[in-house]
């Protein structure tokens, strides 16, 4: 022991010391002694035990050897500080010195040496930082307090109350120091306390914990994994990790934390336990803790028994005696009533109460036990298929039906049909999937792309509720991550230019999901700077796309920044402006069946809506024929049907154009786009369909009527036939292709160009 | 093979102290009295984890992570900062630094290690 003191002796002073670190180590002893006895460490041997408090023991005399060290260092900094007041470096070592035998002193149990080196120690922190003076004052004062330092370091028994008033006043005079300097420096152990009071334990919980990692997550050495262990620790634990920020293995930084997990967790353990597993990440990383389930909720209708139900359980009575005496009995309303107590409408309307509070928590508990169940994907998109054949085959058993003269044939396809169409809607219905977590994610999104684009942003999310089709709900992931990078990269300025604008200092990124007949709407909406139109167009003509004396609206405009390969960002980031980005977007939406549109105003923002449809398996599809072959046009964008009069087509002088009410609307002649063999009728029908206020005609033979399409993709080999996006299976067995309205606009707009 | 964790610390009770807390869990310890005796240190031996003071004369808690993240063996270890409660702002300063975490001063033997288990494979 004696040889592992001299490891601190000061040279010069190891004469005394023999003496003194005798009478030290006596008292050690006995203060060590019975803080063992306070601790009761039950949890080791009873050698280790004793091992435990030698050690302790032989670590107090040590920390006595180096505070009396540091003591000795402060005092004759102090010395030097009176001639030398300004010397920042022997601050520094004053500060030092304080603050080593506070630190240590708090880990050895000399707690009135902590408490009253922390106002010392505060001081000379905000002395380092130039806000308090260093003067003779403060110097005589701190030479006082290290001479009060010395002797309760060797003095851990109660002081006398001379002492204490001695040290008390110390603290005092130093504390006025504090309060002539900046004093707001509060120390937060009060709230520390508090919080882990909060703990409510043998209580089971159900907790959703989501955990987004910061993405240089691993750059402060944090392992994810070691925190994931630690929640399967506390109890039942579910943990997912989703892995589809992860990007393709070209873009892929290594060092990059790209996954977050989510975790339902069943513990006892109060949730402060749950947010210390985070405490070392909470700052950098999004963590959010629900509970989401208590057994509170069971306890309330547990004490909610009956008198008479708990005797009757227990034996003491039988049901029988029980419901004769509940008959004799009157309501406890009537009871009040008749003795004045309270008035009959009082009465009433109190019962309505219950009624209502009963009625709500019947549906609570009706809602809580059919929950909800889990199912394998797969087994829904078989669902779904066999619904589709059940359809086509529901259509055939109609056509035959309608063809022959048995009436009750007729009412049972009558009745097929409508159940079909029933468990049609129902099985769709079931892969309708709502928005909200596909919006969370954009939350996280946002906030990591606005703090690497140095922005700020808040993100507003509307219609987290509507349903869409889970199929195009993923599929939309990409093109509006596209979107909102676009809308914070390009749209959302600087703070500082929004300041200068008279803009709030947040940008706002709205975006809302909607219904819209047969449609869903998203809306991605930012109060941002707005697109340029000189620029878009200048850039146009640049990449070849109009020509120079094009007169465009200020919308096509708009729409140019759709086109692919076309990029107006100054200079390429990391966040956008690849080149890519726009023209993906509006082809993943087409490739959905859906649609884009773009509203934008100059300085004040753009706004980017997608048109989905609701489903993709089953449309209501308008049923058409050209010769012997079949067409569906789906009937949402159906407008209306006229007749083509060969006079009309003779007053366009073989253009293919006509005119309702005074619209000038291109059409396309089914039969010459697809070759079909025969001759067309003399009137024949146009179909007007309409995207995004677009409009074109198809000129058919007839038109068959309304017709549940069952979408059958077209295999790969026909990839690159652009204008039809499926087909579908007729009552009779052949099949019907699907027509691609918008391709078809596309391809006319091409064509006109061409002409000119 | 037991993992070696360094502790520096410029008061040597602190260090004592942590080193016997740790040993008695089978760790492995090295002890460094500041951040340029650290950094001298992980030059003959590695460790698995650091648990460092900040204020130190010499080379103070920051700049020893600051040194250590630049080092590409100890770019991703779990290295810890010992403060106490007052030293919010330091914490943070700690953690931007690239501190993987921070133990309370004062601490006890079962706080230190649940701790250390939390960032220590």
């Amino acid at each position: 022991m004696y040889q592992k003191s001299s490891y601190l002796i000061v040279d010069g002073r190891s004469y005394n010391f023999t003496i003194s670190k005798f009478l030290v180590q006596v008292k050690t002893d006995i203060v060590a002694a019975e803080m063992e006895n306070k601790k009761e460490t039950k949890r080791k041997g009873r050698s280790q035990e004793d091992r435990n408090a030698n050690v302790y023991r032989e670590n107090v005399a040590i920390f006595q050897e180096e505070a009396r060290e540091r003591l000795n260092e402060l005092e004759a900094v102090m010395l030097e500080l009176e001639s030398r007041p300004d010397d920042s470096d022997l601050v520094n070592r004053a500060f030092r010195a304080m603050h080593t035998i506070k630190g240590s002193g708090a880990m050895f149990g000399f707690d009135d040496i902590v408490s009253f080196t922390h106002d010392i120690e505060s001081i000379y922190d905000l002395v380092r930082e130039g806000q308090i003076e260093m003067t003779p004052e403060l110097i005589a004062l701190t030479l006082q307090a290290h001479d009060q330092i010395h002797k309760m370091l060797g003095n851990q028994d109660a002081e006398t109350e001379a002492e204490n008033s001695i040290r008390e006043a110390l603290s005092r005079a130093f504390q006025s120091f504090l309060f002539v300097g900046a004093a707001e420096e509060q120390t937060v152990e009060p709230t520390a306390a508090e919080s882990t009071q909060f703990e409510e334990p043998n209580e089971t919980r159900t907790y959703r914990i989501r955990f987004f990692p910061a993405t240089d997550l691993f750059a402060d050495g944090t392992n994810p994994i070691i925190l994931l262990n630690e929640l399967k620790e506390m109890g039942d634990c579910q943990i997912t990790a989703n892995t589809e920020k992860i990007p393709d293995l070209d873009e892929i930084d290594p060092e990059s934390c790209y996954t977050s997990w989510d975790a339902i967790l069943t513990t006892r353990h109060p949730l402060n336990f749950i947010e210390d597993v985070f405490i070392f990440v909470d700052d950098s990383s999004d963590v959010t803790i629900e509970m989401i389930e208590s057994d509170h909720a069971f306890e309330t209708v547990a004490f909610d028994k009956k008198i008479g139900e708990i005797l009757v359980e227990r034996g003491d009575i039988n049901e029988k005696d029980l419901e004769g005496f509940l008959k004799n009995q009157e309501p406890i309303g009537e009871k009040l009533a008749a003795a004045g107590i309270a008035s009959v409408p009082q009465i009433q309307s109190a019962l309505a109460e219950q009624k209502a509070l009963r009625q709500l928590k019947e549906s609570k508990e009706q809602r809580d036990t059919l929950s909800s169940i889990r199912v394998p994907s797969d087994k829904l998109d078989k669902l779904v298929d066999l619904v589709g054949e059940l359809v086509t085959g529901q259509a055939r058993l109609t056509q035959i039906a309608n063809t022959s003269d048995n009436i009750s044939l007729v009412s049972i396809a009558e009745e097929i049909e409508r159940l079909t169409a029933e468990l049609r809607d129902n099985t769709m219905s079931v892969r309708m999937l709502n928005f909200d977590t596909t919006f969370n994610k954009f939350k996280r999104l946002v906030r990591d792309l606005s703090h690497e684009l140095n922005r700020e942003v808040i993100l507003k999310t509307v219609g987290g509720d509507t349903e869409l089709d889970k199929k195009v709900i993923e599929q939309l992931n990409d093109p509006l991550v596209h979107i909102i990078r676009n809308s914070l990269d390009h749209g959302i300025e600087s703070v500082e230019d929004r300041m200068a604008m008279g803009k709030s200092k947040e940008g706002t990124i709205e975006l809302s999901a909607s219904y819209s007949g047969a449609h869903v709407l998203i809306l991605v909406r930012d109060d941002g700077i707005g697109l340029d139109t000189d620029t878009i167009r200048s850039k146009a003509i640049e990449r070849g796309l109009i020509s120079a004396d094009a007169k465009l609206t200020d919308h096509e405009i708009h729409f140019l920044i759709f086109e692919a390969g076309f990029t107006t960002a100054k200079t390429v980031t990391n966040v956008s402006g690849r080149g890519v980005g726009m023209d993906v977007v509006k082809k993943a939406i087409e490739a959905l069946r859906g649609s884009v549109d773009i509203k934008s105003i100059k300085g004040e923002g753009t706004s980017i809506t997608l048109k989905l449809p609701l489903t993709l398996a089953i449309i209501d599809g308008l049923l058409i024929n050209v010769g012997s072959e079949h067409f569906v046009i789906p009937l949402s964008s159906v407008k209306e049907c006229i007749e083509l009069t060969p006079e009309d087509v003779a007053a366009r002088h073989g253009r293919h154009l006509t005119n309702i009410r005074g619209k000038i609307i291109p059409y396309i002649r089914l039969r010459e786009q697809y070759h079909i063999d025969g001759e067309a009728p003399e009137i024949e029908q146009i179909v007007i369909t309409e995207i995004e206020n677009q409009q074109i005609g198809f000129v058919v033979d007839h038109v068959i009527g309304q017709h549940q399409t069952v979408i059958k993709h077209l295999s790969e080999v026909y990839k690159k036939v652009e204008l039809i996006s499926g087909a579908t299976i007729m009552a009779d067995g052949t099949v019907a292709l699907i027509l691609d309205i918008n391709k078809h606009l596309q391809y006319v707009e091409k064509e006109s160009l061409e002409q000119v | 093979m037991a993992k070696v964790i360094m502790t520096v610390d410029d008061s040597a009770s602190i260090r004592q102290m942590i080193a016997f807390m740790l040993k008695n869990e089978g760790y492995e310890v090295i002890e460094a009295e500041d951040g340029v005796d650290a950094l001298a240190k992980l030059e003959e031996r590695s460790a698995d984890l650091i648990i460092t003071d900040l204020n130190m004369p010499n080379m103070n808690g920051i700049e020893l992570i600051k040194n250590l993240r630049a080092n590409d063996t100890y770019r991703f270890a779990p290295i810890m900062l010992l403060t106490t409660e007052s030293q919010e702002e330091k914490k943070l300063e700690g953690k931007r630094a690239g501190a993987t975490g921070w133990i309370v001063k004062p601490f006890n033997s079962d706080e230190l290690l649940a701790c250390i288990r939390k960032v220590l494979t």
